[in-house]
């Protein structure tokens, strides 16, 4: 799973039927640390996510398992709202 | 699956029923030689791993059958606690 940070959502009218009613966002996904790092992705919100929120977001076949997803062609859910990071190791001097 | 350490935790009231009671890990990858390798990620708990642990991790799909016959929607999990690691680098 991967840490994120929504930026911004998605309108669609023509979609597949198995993503109707389904909210879409798009992440950022950050650091622990809360750092952006890679590109931004399309994700479907499961969990009630707003605007600028951390989320977690689980990507590949496995993202078809969050709620209320089954048989929908989707490989990015937000699954969680974060409450709290803790980073025990600060990251190696590089 | 691949080696990683456990780094930290990571908290959410707001979540998907079937994370429920889970676990979330921060898991750093690292090499055999115990270098920090990529980018961390964050992996469910399938054996009660604590922080700063040497574990291993499994992705995709399987990463949720720890958890059968609840279907967890999990893409990263932490499936063993290292105890050894033994290398050789001798090509034959």
């Amino acid at each position: 799973m991967i840490l994120a940070r929504v930026v911004g959502n998605i309108v669609a009218t023509r979609k597949d039927p198995r993503l109707e009613g389904r909210k879409l966002l798009i992440l950022q996904p950050v650091s622990p640390e809360g750092k952006p790092e890679g590109s931004y992705a399309v994700a479907v919100d499961t969990v009630t996510a707003g605007n600028r929120e951390l989320v977690l977001a689980v990507s590949g076949s496995s993202a078809r398992m969050a709620e209320g997803c089954k048989d929908a062609p989707l490989d990015l859910a937000i699954v969680g709202i974060v409450d709290e990071v803790s980073l025990d190791d600060p990251p190696q001097a590089k | 699956m691949q080696l990683g350490r456990v780094v930290g935790r990571v908290w959410c009231t707001v979540k998907s029923p079937a994370l429920e009671a889970q676990r979330l890990l921060i898991v750093q990858p690292v090499t055999p030689e115990l270098e920090n390798t990529g980018r961390r990620l964050i992996c469910l708990d399938a054996v009660g791993t604590g922080t700063g642990e040497l574990i291993y991790w499994c992705r995709g799909k399987e990463s949720s059958f720890p958890f059968l016959p609840r279907e967890v929607p999990a893409d990263a999990t932490v499936v063993g606690i290292i105890d050894e690691v033994h290398v050789d680098r001798r090509l034959s």
